[in-house]
């Protein structure tokens, strides 16, 4: 038949029609007349429907329909069947209509124990389309299931199955969840009902999962995959794989099963499955379900079956480049339909970069292509290929093509793909030409996605800046070009940013200043310039264009346009200004002293201009400075736009490619979140036991909204403070060496040296003093997670001077933090505190073992439980040169063994983690591919946790 | 799938089909919401937007527009080409099928699409398969339904005659 698209508008006939449908050869009884229909009467009442003028006239007819239906319902005078199925069907048609429908159920339940199929059918249709959780009905509903289910004839056994899947109550799957299984594997089930067995019990299974009793019959069903008849294959699949999702151990052996059957499907002529052959693509649909079962798992374990199934991808993606065996839209939707349901296996085994960088040139064609949907989903699905590691790169070449989309594509759910793979796609390499293209976006972007928008340049402007100034002006940018769309998470951000990292602060305080000059500015603008010149105002103060007197002239300008919580934070600012510039005090307190503020109508406004009022009055110089002293440092923590993001889109769709790093390294990453040290101790640093104390969670509360000018009142001095910034390089550099420097500021230096020997260790710490003045009060507090023993410092240190201090470790078992060293002290009246992760880790704890090749091989096979093996692909950080490698490896504190790999390029190590209480072996091998620039390492010990730390200490290398 | 709608250029709903349990003021709800979103846009855009948490796809056939809702995972074009079997074996079943088709003859439009989709998955994908079981039906069922392609019965909305296949 020729099946032309739905746009072409020549009124031609098909010529290949399917014949006229002659009236049947008798009448279900009533109606009649006209073609012989089934129910006249309700073919009349539809058409009488369709002729009302009006809505209201539409109601009366109904209602006096209904009126009609009742009467009959109710009448002295049984009803025969086809009446009771017409008026039934009657109320159905009123009811898609969107009326409500209150009454009929007894007669449609009354028509489920008809003998006259049709009756039944119809019965069942009103049953699934108005289900009622009406418990007296469902028992009834339920028994005449029942007794289709047990009639033996397919087609009311069709019928009751049907009717169970479509309602799918709990009801339904207490009564039929044992039962479906069996007719699902018996023997002598017809295929049509196996189908309809199967995905009813899908459809259960989804409402009730705990009703349905895995068994015996999970691994019957598996072999369905096997079935001759595809129909019964398709539905199978379905089932296998929502099942497999909750229980893939017990679906494991699906994966072989689904390989074989996509390999024969893919690799046959296109005439071969004859009726399941969709416009030249064989089994579409039964296609993709393999590979969405298949994504339930990673790549297959047996080589040859995963080597099938790598032939099955390149077939098809071999299939992508053939020219198209049809013209017709639908050929190349069903066949590109399977490609990128095998795009999306590749991406979720992520292990082959050959195909992972094939897909990725695939969906680099489809970026240009003129189908709107091919783009879309290339789009779409290169997202996920930017966040594999083995693919960024080749995605990163197609930015001009996507950039270009943002500007050209009509369709704005288009257009929103391309922000949303600039976003995926974005690295430290590229970050500024995404974020000055999405800004460029944001001008004129829909307004449906510009909030979203304005959350991405954020996050990407703060995640790649190397340079905070330029942080700073996308956000000043940001609010000027999109103002009402930036949310308070986005501009509380770039405060906590500015106030965190002293270099940017003046350049803030001039950017925002200038900003604030534009007759008409956002008032998000207002609040970020109110905040940032209240505290570093006295950066700029020095030039005369920028006196305290024309800032303070400048916020106060914007003041009366304000709504009332910006009104409270330049009140704040204000008062900081008394501090930061006592010239213009008495020009402040006037302000504060006026009406409008000190009788204002606002009580929060009102109490803020007397308090400030009064502490500008009595306070002494020195008291006001402590109190108005500049805001303490944020602790660091995961970005509250990257939640606001992740909320927005919901979780799981926000990835990157550190979060999936972080992800597969897992959370014993000690290095992986600063908060992570501050929270409580994970259970395997439990196990070091002794007299360890409890890691103080002294993060401050998260400010919210309106009080983060409050926290200059609150008392900081008892909390530890966050690491501080850079320490997590720097403790990474220590993991291959003892000594060096851990940390410098412009106040303090602190260098070790250490030397470990077995399960001890010894580490001297140097505290010097860079300043002239003395340090005051000053305690380093080593946060145990080790058995470690300190001797106490001197309080005070003087300008110029070091300190030492000694630390004897011993480890007692094996573990995962690294302790935390606190420094508190006074420095010419502030209080500082600052902390660093001590870099003990437990490859410090590593005696070298030499042992042959043949030793080694033998401990390697023994070590093969998939829990002692943990492995890390990931790419090369510096260049790849063998000998500083096998210095970082000796350093580590493994053997470096030679001549032990076949592959001479390889590294082969091997060595004993001492603890007090056992001794645990540990053999590496690290591969790199120089053509890739990536490395794998594998890490083997008796003991999953230490395989894991020691990879992911050993994996920060190189 | 979670479930699908067909609805005529006027925003009448002419088919629904759930998948999953929703209230009825829900279910309103939503039908309200996509047919406004799906009409509101363009002919040459593109097929699937994102609704919800949900993916809708959907295409026109003449006057009537068929829309189904899809999980994240869940794979587009093949949907797509779930919407246009459905409308193929509409043709072959009715001849020709025309909106008026579905609106008078709106259970075999049901039977047809729980032959083909049950619980929101595809159940059998033949062509020959799905009309055999519905035609088996007929057999039972001893009548014949109406054939609008073949009938001048007088009908207002002009739109509703033409063929889903032009």
């Amino acid at each position: 038949a020729d099946l032309r698209g739905p746009t072409s508008r020549q009124p031609v006939r098909r010529t290949a029609q399917a014949p006229a449908r002659t009236p049947g050869p008798g009448r279900g009884g009533g109606g009649g007349g006209g073609g012989g229909d089934g129910m006249r009467g309700l073919a009349v009442f539809i058409s009488d429907i369709r002729n009302c003028k009006s809505k209201e006239a539409e109601i009366k007819r109904i209602n006096k329909e209904l009126a009609n239906i009742r009467s009959k319902f109710k009448g002295d005078k049984a009803l025969d069947g086809y009446s009771k199925k017409k008026y039934v069907c009657k109320l159905l048609f009123i009811f898609l209509l969107g009326h409500d429908i209150d009454f009929g159920h007894m007669e449609a339940v009354n028509l489920l124990s008809s003998n006259r199929y049709t009756e039944k059918q119809i019965g069942y249709l009103f049953i699934s389309v108005l289900v009622n959780s009406n418990s007296e009905l469902i028992r009834l509903i339920n028994n005449a299931i029942k007794n289709d289910l047990a009639s033996r004839n397919p087609t009311f056994m069709g019928l009751a199955l049907h009717c169970i899947a479509n309602v799918g109550s709990r009801e339904m799957a207490e009564a039929f969840a044992g039962e479906i299984p069996k007719i699902l594997v018996a023997g002598d089930t017809m295929d049509s009902v196996k189908q309809s067995a199967a995905l009813c019990l899908l459809r259960l299974y989804r409402t009730s999962p705990d009703l349905v009793p895995m068994g015996d019959w999970t691994s019957r069903v598996v072999h369905l995959l096997n079935d001759q008849h595809l129909g019964v294959v398709t539905a199978a699949t379905s089932l296998i794989t929502t099942l497999a999702q909750k229980n893939p151990e017990e679906f494991k052996t699906s994966v072989s099963l689904a390989v074989s059957r996509l390999s024969r499907i893919v690799t046959s002529a296109s005439t071969d499955l004859q009726d399941y052959t969709y416009y030249f693509v064989p089994a579409p649909w039964l296609s993709v379900k393999l590979l969405r079962l298949l994504q339930c798992y990673p790549p297959p374990e047996d080589p040859a079956v995963r080597g099938r199934l790598t032939e099955c991808l390149e077939t098809i993606l071999n299939k992508a480049q053939e020219p198209p065996k049809s013209k017709k839209v639908q050929h190349s939707n069903a066949k590109n339909a399977v490609l990128f349901e095998a795009i999306s296996l590749i991406i979720h085994h992520d292990s082959e970069p050959n195909l992972l960088v094939r897909a990725c040139n695939q969906l680099g064609q489809f970026l240009q292509h003129r189908e709107t949907n091919l783009r879309y989903l290339a789009l779409e699905s290169m997202c996920t290929l930017a966040s594999s590691e083995f693919s960024h790169e080749a995605v990163k070449t197609h930015i001009e093509t996507v950039i270009n989309a943002l500007k050209t594509e009509r369709d704005v759910s288009v257009r929103q793909r391309a922000v949303d793979l600039l976003y995926a796609m974005c690295d430290r390499s590229n970050a500024q030409q995404i974020v000055a293209e999405m800004l460029n976006y944001l001008e004129t972007a829909d307004y449906s996605i510009r909030e979203e928008i304005v959350l991405k340049v954020a996050i990407l402007a703060e995640k790649y800046a190397v340079d905070y100034t330029w942080y700073v002006d996308t956000i000043l940018n940001l609010i000027r070009i999109a103002g009402d769309y930036v949310s308070e998470e986005v501009w509380y951000r770039v405060i906590q940013i500015v106030i965190n990292r002293d270099d940017v602060q003046g350049y803030a305080a001039k950017t925002v200043f200038e900003a604030l000059q534009a007759p008409a500015c956002h008032e998000n603008l207002v609040k970020v310039g109110g905040y940032i010149l209240g505290e570093f105002g006295n950066l700029i103060a020095g030039d005369p264009r920028s006196s305290p007197l024309i800032q303070f002239n400048l916020l106060h300008s914007k003041f009366h346009l304000c709504s009332v919580p910006t009104r409270a934070l330049l009140l704040s600012t204000y008062i900081k200004f008394v501090n930061l510039f006592p010239e213009i005090k008495t020009t402040i307190q006037d302000v504060l002293r006026s009406d409008s503020q000190l009788k204002n109508a606002d009580v929060e406004l009102q109490q803020r201009a007397v308090e400030y009022l009064r502490l500008s009055t009595i306070a002494s110089t020195d008291i006001l400075a402590t109190v108005l002293e500049e805001m303490p440092p944020f602790p660091e923590r995961e970005s509250s736009i990257l939640a606001k993001l992740k909320k927005k889109k919901g979780p799981g769709t926000v990835t990157d490619l550190e979060e999936i790093k972080k992800e597969r390294s897992s959370d014993m990453n000690g290095s992986a979140e600063p908060t992570s040290v501050n929270s409580t101790p994970s259970p395997s640093a439990d196990l070091l036991g002794l007299g360890a104390a409890p890691l103080t969670n002294s993060a401050p509360p998260p400010s919210s909204s309106g009080s983060l000018l409050v926290d200059v009142f609150s008392d900081s001095a008892s909390a530890v403070a966050p690491l501080a910034p850079g320490s997590d390089d720097n403790f990474a550099r220590f993991v291959c060496k003892n000594n060096g420097v851990l940390f410098e500021n412009q106040l303090l230096q602190i260098g070790l040296k250490s030397e470990f020997r077995q399960n001890l260790g010894r580490m001297f710490i140097f505290y010097g003093n860079k300043t002239s003045t003395q340090f005051l009060n000053f305690t380093p507090t080593q946060f145990l997670c080790l058995n470690l023993q300190t001797k106490p410092v001197d309080p005070t240190v003087d300008g110029g001077a070091q300190v030492q201090q000694v630390v004897n470790i011993e480890c007692v078992s094996d573990f995962m933090e690294a302790p935390i060293l606190n420094i508190q002290f006074r420095y010419g009246g502030t209080f500082q505190n600052l902390s660093v992760k001590l870099p003990i880790t437990l490859n410090k704890f590593f005696q070298p073992t030499e042992m042959s090749s043949q030793d080694f091989f033998q401990r390697w096979k023994q070590l093969s439980n998939p829990k002692q093996e943990v492995q890390n692909i990931f790419k090369a950080k510096h260049p790849m040169d063998a000998e500083i490698t096998k210095a970082k490896i000796i350093g580590f504190g493994s053997a470096l063994l030679e001549e032990v790999d076949p592959n001479p390029a390889n590294f082969v190590g091997a060595g004993i983690i001492h603890t007090k209480t056992t001794q645990i072996g540990c053999l590496l091998r690290l591969e790199p591919n120089l053509q890739a620039q990536m490395y794998r390492l594998t890490l083997r010990t008796s003991k999953e946790a230490v395989s894991q730390r020691l990879c992911e200490l050993l994996s920060e290398q190189f | 799938m979670q479930f699908m709608l067909l609805f005529s250029r006027q925003g009448k709903l002419r088919l629904q089909k759930w998948y999953v349990p929703l209230s009825d003021k829900e279910k309103k709800k939503i039908t309200r919401e996509l047919v406004q979103t799906v009409l509101a846009r363009k002919p040459k855009m593109c097929s699937f937007l994102e609704w919800r948490d949900l993916k809708i796809v959907y295409k026109r056939y003449a006057s009537l527009y068929f829309c189904c809702a899809i999980e994240d995972q869940d794979n587009e074009l093949i949907t797509l080409e779930i919407i246009h079997r459905y409308v193929e074996l509409l043709d072959k079943y009715f001849g020709s099928v025309c909106e008026l088709d579905i609106i008078f003859n709106f259970e075999k439009a049901y039977f047809i699409l729980d032959e083909f989709l049950l619980g929101g998955e595809v159940q059998e994908t033949s062509k020959k398969n799905v009309l055999k079981a519905i035609e088996q039906a007929d057999l039972l069922q001893e009548v014949s339904k109406f054939n609008f392609s073949g009938q001048s019965i007088s009908m207002v909305g002009c739109e509703s005659k033409k063929f889903l296949f032009l």
